[in-house]
């Protein structure tokens, strides 16, 4: 096969007779291709069969495949072999990830640097140029398919029988309902089944005002929480530390002497007097905008932070939020300590628990 | 009887005769051998994409094998010691076995994860590249349209993806979303409750995620994809305009051997870079987030890139709540705005691009050959401004980290995000506009007057001028005017063969002279029958 560059062939070109045993595999190659509309205009071995050039490509790309089956060998033995299993430290198993990754990674870039290399600098270069045909079809051919779309609406004759027009549409919808009953039915869920949207967890059971417990259940004392501390509190009933509950983690936070007097007075300019137990407050920890743990608390500018998206509320200004996104006061749990000297909820949250929605009174 | 001798060399074109005797393929299937395809590097953009997927699969169907999609809790007993006896869910369980105790689990997980970033990306960069050359215009508005569907349903493949293992991370996101969900106007709650399974997070959400990412999605994007190949096989391939190329004709090289060949081995360099980022960076490591708890948050809680944008959205978004003062009255929270009307929005107007634009410029012709980005200086200022957009909202969603490792104020960096959102794009396009026309103008200047050679001559009058190359033989006025026909003018004295290229060979050179590089988009430059002495453009002035 040599060099081979022609100009377009002239128009009502006689097809060659592809049994004509003159002709090479390339000429019949050639000739298929025109019949799809093809010129191979240019056609260009990069070598000189069995130059020394030649050679040298062809043991890069061997090389290349070799380096494969070294890799994937590899990648067996170590897949095999190497110890895998998890241990505390650094051991050889923290390594086991990285080589197989390695390995494989090597393998697979073999095969392609190989497959690469032989299609790009061994086989010939060409330029070959193809019609696109991408007219559309003839007015006259368009015109016979419209004729043949509005024939077949014709032979149905709903215009001529409006019964039957009226009486499927009248049939088929009820079906799409149908179709969409199962569906629609089986997934909705009413948000306010038990009044859920509206209640935590601490909402009195039988009359019996609920603890506030730590993560791992235990009620708190006063004397738990540091001044210018904060503790996350769960109420105190079943499953109230886990998801199940997961409106109504709380932020307990004992304010110094002077936030919390600042804190007492704008209680009492909402009305919300007497939800403080001394110098402490408690906070719905779920962020009002999309619901993330407001939970970083500073205790210098007694600003709290949600690390979602920054929205930043003033604890000691009712929780107001004073940057970012979110538009709603965090929600204030009223507190108070019982008779054995542990917190409970006066009550359940007066406002409605994280992220706004529509019907949100 | 003469039992006749079984041929060996005659099998294969025995089958093959069979083969076209039952299934007439021979004609097809020559067709399909010999399709031109046009080359050049930015239409291997949309294969990575192609390709990642393929690994996405591949991947994902191991990952389905040890992945138990239940909220059930139970307590951890695998490997990993420090989470050992922590109640979690099972899906979160069969994650961290996935990591520590399948064997090459971890690795498959991580290429998982890598693979569907890359996805991503590389729907991106091709989406650009087809926005920038004008590749979406008619005929193909179509395959930009299911282009575009591609993203965002990569995107609900990515966020449930994510979200399946059930970390504190991913339970994070899911908050959000039902966040979101919720401040649909009318029906959020409604939205919520339903997809959700009851109040966040009930106990349904995990199998409903994984069964929309195991099968929903990907079905869904098999077929987006399969029409999308199958258009761009039926229309042909777009090219750039170059000599011999017209709206009528692909030049190229045909399908096999050489196409082919080339594509499998670039889907292998793929799978291997792939393979390489999943075994050798850690991606998503669930087990130092422990399982996710309501009350569980740290800083630097970032979603996939390719969420970030609508996460910079959020946090840019002021606190604007629109309450409407009926019966107990009604909120329209500031978070629908923009992670529900911005995307809806974003989705509108890029799959309505193509005909937008058609209607603007009132080009309803058909066009193959592609325009190179500065020959549209609207449409490129345009989607400069749009990727500057994007850009902005994507550092935003980083703002906390960007705020943490630079001591920047944290407030300082939301404002900044504000306003550079509004300030930026505007700028992006403005900048954009002009490069387009000062590209556009060099380009002619150097059709008109030649490539600059560097040469400086002094004139006897004292000057000093730089000479310069002209591209075409001079006409008698001593103009040599070439047109501008939309492909790369040649702008440095060794594009024209001036300079002998560079010596190849890595540790010896080869002997063979290499030929001078030319790119598909060059106009080959011939020879002049007679050289002329090299003349200062500066002298015709």
């Amino acid at each position: 096969m040599s060099t081979h560059t022609e100009q377009q062939a002239p128009q009502g070109r006689e097809p060659l007779d592809v049994n004509d045993p003159r002709l090479s595999r390339f000429e019949i190659v050639q000739e298929g291709a025109r019949r799809d509309d093809i010129e191979i205009v240019h056609y260009e071995p990069q070598f000189v069969p069995g130059s020394k050039a030649e050679r040298r490509m062809t043991r890069t790309i061997a090389l290349f495949f070799l380096l494969t089956g070294l890799a994937a060998t590899a990648f067996l033995i170590i897949y095999i072999w190497w110890p895998w299993k998890y241990e505390p430290g650094r051991g050889g198993d923290k390594y086991y990830t990285p080589l197989l990754g390695l390995t494989l990674g090597i393998a697979l870039l073999g095969i392609g640097f190989g497959i690469l290399t032989w299609g790009k600098k061994l086989l010939p270069k060409e330029v070959s140029i193809q019609d696109r045909h991408d007219q559309p079809g003839s007015p006259e051919e368009r015109k016979i398919t419209g004729e043949t779309m509005l024939y077949m609406a014709d032979e149905l004759g709903v215009r001529r029988r409006p019964l039957l027009g009226v009486s499927l549409l009248a049939g088929l919808l009820p079906v799409g309902a149908v179709v969409a009953a199962p569906l629609v039915g089986g997934l909705i869920s009413d948000p306010h089944k038990n009044n859920q949207m509206f209640t935590t967890g601490f909402k009195p059971v039988d009359g019996k005002k609920v603890r506030l417990v730590s993560q791992d259940g235990r009620p708190i004392r006063p004397a738990d929480v540091s001044v210018g501390g904060q503790l996350t509190v769960f109420p105190g009933i079943k499953d109230g530390v886990s998801n199940k509950h997961a409106d109504s983690p709380t932020l307990l936070i004992h304010l110094r002497e002077d936030d919390a007097q600042q804190s007492r007075e704008a209680n009492a300019r909402i009305g919300h007097g007497g939800y403080m137990w001394g110098n402490y407050a408690a906070f719905s920890k779920v962020c009002t905008h999309a619901g993330c743990p407001a939970s970083l608390y500073e205790q210098q500018t007694n600003r709290l932070l949600c690390p979602c998206h920054q929205s930043q509320f003033h604890i000691t200004d009712n929780a107001r939020p004073i940057f970012g996104p979110a538009s709603r006061r965090l929600p204030q749990l009223p507190i108070e300590v019982d008779e054995e000297g542990f917190f409970v909820a006066k009550s359940d949250y007066t406002e409605t628990i994280g992220p706004d929605f529509w019907e949100r009174p | 009887m003469k039992r006749r001798k079984f041929d060996v060399a005659a099998v294969p074109a025995k089958t093959a005769g069979a083969l076209d005797d039952r299934f007439q393929a021979a004609t097809p299937l020559r067709k399909l051998l010999n399709k031109v395809f046009p080359d050049h590097w930015s239409f291997l953009l949309g294969e990575i994409a192609l390709f990642s997927f393929v690994v996405l699969l591949l991947t994902g169907v191991f990952l389905t094998f040890f992945f138990e999609p239940a909220m059930t809790e139970v307590v951890y007993n695998g490997s990993y010691a420090p989470l050992r006896g922590t109640p979690m869910s099972a899906a979160y369980a069969s994650s961290l076995n996935l990591s520590f105790d399948v064997r090459g689990g971890l690795v498959m997980r991580q290429m998982h994860h890598w693979a569907a970033l890359l996805f991503m990306a590389s729907i991106v960069v091709h989406m650009l590249r087809v926005f920038f050359t004008g590749a979406f215009r008619k005929p193909r508005e179509t395959n930009w349209v299911i282009g575009s569907l591609l993203f965002w349903v990569g995107f609900l493949a990515g966020f449930t993806g994510y979200s399946l293992p059930d970390d504190a991370l991913s339970g994070t996101g899911l908050r959000i979303a039902s966040g979101i969900m919720l401040s649909i106007p009318v029906i959020g709650s409604w939205v919520t409750s339903s997809i959700f399974g009851g109040e966040f997070p009930g106990a349904i959400l995990i199998s409903r995620a994984f069964i929309a990412h195991v099968l929903l999605i990907p079905g869904l994007l098999v077929a987006l994809i399969s029409v999308h190949l199958g258009l761009v096989f039926k229309q042909k391939h777009t090219q750039w305009p170059g000599p011999g190329r017209t709206n009528e004709n692909v030049v190229g090289e045909r399908m096999f051997p050489r196409y082919a060949l080339k594509q499998g081995g670039f889907f292998m360099l793929v799978f291997g870079v792939i393979a390489l980022m999943g075994g050798l960076f850690q991606i998503n490591p669930i087990w130092y987030f422990g399982p996710y708890e309501a009350w569980t948050v740290s800083a630097a809680s970032q979603p996939d890139w390719y969420v970030m944008f609508l996460d910079g959205s959020t946090r840019l978004m002021p606190a604007w709540e629109i309450n409407i003062p009926i019966g107990d009255g009604y909120v329209i929270p500031p978070i629908f705005w923009p992670t529900v009307v911005l995307p809806g929005i974003l989705v509108g107007i890029s799959l309505l691009y193509p005909f937008l634009e058609a209607r603007q410029l009132k080009d309803y012709k058909h066009h193959n050959l592609l325009q190179r980005p500065r020959d549209v200086p609207a449409r490129t200022a345009a989607g400069a401004m749009a990727v500057a957009f994007f850009l902005v909202l994507t550092l935003t969603g980083a703002n906390d980290v960007i705020a943490d490792k630079f001591h920047i104020s944290l407030n300082a960096m939301t404002w900044a995000g504000r306003i550079g959102l509004l300030i930026v794009p505007p700028l992006a396009y403005y900048v954009a506009y002009r490069m387009c026309l000062g590209l556009q103008q060099h380009d002619r200047e150097v059709l008109a007057h030649g490539v600059e050679t560097g040469i400086i001559k002094r004139l006897p009058d004292g000057r000093f001028v730089e000479v310069h190359q002209p591209l075409t033989a001079a006409a008698d006025d001593g103009h040599g005017e070439l047109d501008y026909v939309g492909w790369v003018v040649p702008k440095k004295m060794n594009r024209l063969g001036a300079l002998g290229p560079a010596i190849r060979g890595f540790f010896y050179p080869i002997e063979r002279p290499a030929e001078a590089p030319v790119s598909p988009g060059h106009p080959p430059v011939e020879a002049r029958p007679e050289r002329e002495e090299i003349t200062s453009g500066e002298s015709r002035r």
